[in-house]
């Protein structure tokens, strides 16, 4: 293999750089021993074909579950969530896996037959990013089952939502509504083309048969494939607002009315296939549109954050309880990567405690015994104990999501255009009807129903959702998932964009280091490296990290004093690392987070850690700054304002150690203004902020499986073409106008047919799937080339569809 | 004349099986997943008897 010769190794399972090359396996290398224990496994089960199917499939395994994870699946009252079916012989689960995202993870999972003799079968929803085993209760139990998940990379994700929810039943109802129409649409068009092109003398009577046929045919869809839109016009119109869906069900009653009264009269044919026509290509488009992304959730709150059930302490022996259960008083184990989950007293071990995503601040926070540790942080450290000294439900984090939000209900540009084309079509209506009562009144009936049944304001519904629809799917291909086509609206009409720093700005879990003083030499660099390995201080291994991988060894004189630094000898060398005073001895004012470097009781210089930023911030900056104003809101110190204002220009302003209630009075105070806010973060400090705003942005990376309630969800990788999306979305507004006034060109066309009196129905069958199908291809198509303009991918996404969960 | 509307009513009752077929089809998830099939259809079913026998360093 080529890859061997290379110095950079990218591990053989997931694909991660190498750290060392210690790990291997025959000619293949991996980056951890997790990675290397998954291939064993399915190389001994003959599941190798899972490596070639893709090249790297596996996720990277950075945090392993510890050995009793899923003991709380022992607990049937927690197992039932997850069973859908129990018989004597066998038992059938489901489970949520986010890691799904290729072939090969489909071949792997839907094999685990092979690798338990437990498992039956087991099949992958992809889409849903499920999993569901049948297997034999008697073989393996459910807690077995999912360590078997977790042994081959793919840990089901659990967390309390799964204890209360229930899971929502998919509507399926609009579907079945299309197919119906459909049906009906194509068989009565068939049945009116005879009349169309003339029926002669002897075959009269067949007219009977199928104006008949078309009756019946076209009741289905007056009754049951048109109900949606009879439902939104009710809607609208009990909040007294006239949305597009009433002038729509004003023609369809006006076009059925009608038709009826003409067959049955026996003085035409009635324009059923216009009718059932436009329900057709209007349930189309609306399906296109609100075809969310089903394996997106936007609702989310604290509890899908939160572990299903925690680790008790009870005496000597640990037990798993469900969280719920959890009271004030007792104490819980948390593991190394595990959350905290109630506000508690550090009673054994030290929290190392990572609490970027409640509060914004990057660097991991230590803890000691007897201090107090609040929910939401995450435990980086080994195992420590907390007494629990407030329930779960009255913690901070959880008080951040029971506040309600003022919720002001705004209406789609579309709805008020199609207010002001309502009233101008009853007005020429109205002006058709005092014409003929002046010249022939028993034309006005036939002249003012054509009227309301050609100026029908379908073409914009249908130019409007399509549009969205395609633009909704272009943007999901492109990495920003967006909840529903009123994001798009929302996301045009911004002016002010907020960003948020940790996590959303910068990559939570790396930091930049940076060395100022005296140049250290080799042997230094090395002692340093061995030295901070020594520690578990986040610091002192971020530096470890920083200098590479050393084996440890004992280091004669080694002292850690806590909160203070760490000292040893080395090679007959004395060093120290840690703060300022530690060091030297004397104090001084430390504005950055700094490591002092000590050698021989001599002062060499120090290590300054910085945030470490995503990717193509500076192009995201410029681009948004051209069309937007900037703010920064962050919860962490201002230690980085410098570095931020160069980036986001003179203009921007830049606020720190904000609380999630600053950053929602920031973005209300703008809307007060006028603006329109899109607020763009990923922590649960931003949940309120993200709800309050315009657009609420939450930003998922790869391997994060939560975001907070938002309206739109956008891959990390992909937050430098925000602005991008931006002018994407303006485009597909400026689309929507441009189609509508086609449309109203067509229905130029037909008024003048109609307001003279004389709409045939053949006239009506000719224009209406003429101008639907026509404006169909011109806002799918310049949808389509504007994406490209803009170099967005528009086919169906490559096969390793990164989409976060 | 009779003819045609034999014709209609098989030409109907045709297109109602369509749809019964359609309506079925929804019904039983054959449209939720739309990654899984096309894939599953390729992967083989391996020989039973040389599961136990596989060298590591087969790519």
């Amino acid at each position: 293999m080529a890859t061997t010769t290379s110095i950079k190794l990218n591990c053989y399972h997931c694909g991660d750089p190498c750290p060392s090359t210690s790990i291997t396996l025959g000619e293949k290398t991996f980056c951890c021993e997790g990675c290397r224990t998954v291939f064993q496994l399915l190389d001994h089960s003959g599941l190798c074909e899972y490596y070639q199917l893709n090249d790297k499939p596996g996720t990277p395994r950075n945090d392993v579950g510890y050995k009793d994870k899923f003991a709380f699946l022992e607990d049937e009252k927690i197992a039932a969530r997850f069973i859908t079916f129990r018989g004597d012989q066998e038992t059938h689960a489901c489970f949520y896996l986010p890691q799904i995202h290729c072939s090969s993870c489909l071949f792997l999972l839907e094999n685990l037959h092979r690798l338990h003799p437990g498992v039956i079968t087991s099949r992958v929803n992809f889409e849903a990013k499920e999993v569901s085993i049948v297997f034999n209760q008697g073989k393996i139990s459910m807690r077995q089952l999912a360590d078997l998940l977790s042994s081959t990379g793919y840990e089901p994700y659990i967390s309390l939502r799964d204890l209360g929810h229930e899971r929502p039943a998919v509507d399926r109802g609009n579907i079945y509504r299309l197919g119906v129409a459909g049906f009906c649409f194509a068989n009565i068009m068939l049945l009116s083309f005879p009349e169309y092109l003339g029926l002669e003398g002897s075959e009269i009577y067949l007219r009977g048969w199928f104006r008949t046929l078309n009756v019946l045919l076209s009741l289905p869809v007056f009754f049951y494939s048109a109900q949606p839109f009879y439902r939104a016009a009710w809607k609208g119109l009990r909040q007294r607002f006239l949305n597009i869906d009433a002038p729509i069900v004003l023609a369809i009653f006006v076009t059925f009315g009608r038709s009826l009264y003409e067959v049955l009269s026996g003085t035409g044919s009635g324009y059923f296939d216009s009718m059932t026509g436009i329900v057709f290509f209007m349930l189309a488009g609306r399906i296109l549109q609100d075809r969310t992304h089903r394996r997106l959730s936007f609702e989310r709150d604290y509890t899908s954050y939160f572990p299903i059930a925690v680790t008790v302490s009870q005496g000597d022996k640990e037990v798993s309880r469900a969280l719920p259960d959890v009271r004030c008083g007792d104490t819980l184990v948390i593991h190394h990567g595990e959350l905290v989950p109630a506000d508690g007293i550090i009673t054994k071990g030290q929290g190392f405690i990572d609490y970027s995503f409640v509060t914004g601040e990057s660097l991991p926070v230590t803890k000691y015994m007897g201090e107090l540790v609040y929910a939401g942080g995450r435990q980086t450290g080994a195992a420590m104990e907390v007494l629990v000294v407030k329930e779960v439900a009255q913690s901070y984090l959880t008080s951040l999501w029971n506040r309600q939000e003022d919720k002001k209900e705004e209406h789609s540009f579309v709805h008020l255009l199609s207010r002001r084309f309502t009233y101008i079509v009853l007005a020429i209506a109205a002006c058709t009807a005092i014409y003929w009562w002046s010249h022939d009144p028993h034309r006005i009936a036939a002249a003012v129903t054509a009227v309301l049944i050609v100026a029908c304001p379908c073409a914009l519904l249908l130019s409007s959702t399509f549009t969205n629809g395609n633009i909704l799917r272009i943007l999901g291909h492109n990495g920003l998932y967006l909840r529903n086509a009123r994001a798009i609206e929302n996301i045009a009409a911004t002016t002010h964009i907020v960003f948020d720093k940790t996590g959303t700005l910068t990559m939570p879990g790396s930091q930049d280091l940076e060395y100022q003083g005296i140049p250290l030499t080799p042997v230094q660099q090395k002692a340093v490296a061995l030295l901070a390995g020594q520690s578990t201080h986040p610091l002192s291994r971020a530096l470890a990290q920083h200098f590479g991988k050393t084996d440890p060894c004992r280091i004669p004189g080694f002292r850690e004093v806590k909160g203070q630094g760490l000292e040893g000898w080395i090679d007959g060398n004395h060093l120290a690392l840690g703060s300022y005073a530690f060091v030297t001895g004397s104090v001084i004012d430390e504005p950055y987070t700094c490591v002092y470097v000590g050698w021989n009781h001599r002062f060499l210089g120090y290590f300054q850690f910085g945030n470490h930023y995503r990717e193509g911030i500076g192009t995201l900056m410029q681009g948004a700054g051209a069309s937007c104003r900037l703010s920064l809101l962050s919860g962490d110190n201002d230690r980085e304002r410098p570095r931020l204002q160069a980036l986001m220009g003179g203009g921007a302003h830049i606020l720190f150690s904000q609380t999630p209630e600053d950053k929602a009075n920031y973005v209300r105070k703008l809307q007060g203004r006028g603006e329109k806010v899109m607020m763009v973060g990923d922590g649960l400090n931003d949940a309120i902020a993200l709800r309050q705003s315009d657009t609420g942005v939450a930003i998922a990376a790869g391997g994060n499986n939560f975001t907070p309630a938002s309206h739109a969800i956008l891959d990390a990788s992909r937050l430098h073409r925000l602005p991008l999306f931006i002018r994407y979305c303006r485009m597909g507004e400026k689309i929507i106008l441009t189609s509508f006034i086609l449309s109203i060109l067509y229905n130029i066309i037909g008024l003048s047919f109609a307001v003279k009196g004389n709409l045939s129905p053949l006239i009506a069958a000719i224009l209406m799937p003429a101008s639907s199908l026509s404006i169909l291809l011109v806002t799918y198509g310049s949808a389509t080339r504007a994406a490209k303009y803009l170099g967005f991918v528009t086919a169906v996404p490559a096969e390793k569809d990164h989409a976060p969960a | 004349m009779s003819a045609i509307i034999l014709l209609l009513i098989a030409s109907l009752s045709v297109a109602v099986v369509f749809l019964g077929a359609f309506i079925w089809s929804v019904k039983h998830h054959q449209f939720d997943d739309g990654f899984s099939p096309p894939r599953r259809i390729l992967f083989d079913d391996p020989p039973v008897e040389n599961i136990p026998d596989q060298s590591i360093n087969k790519k």
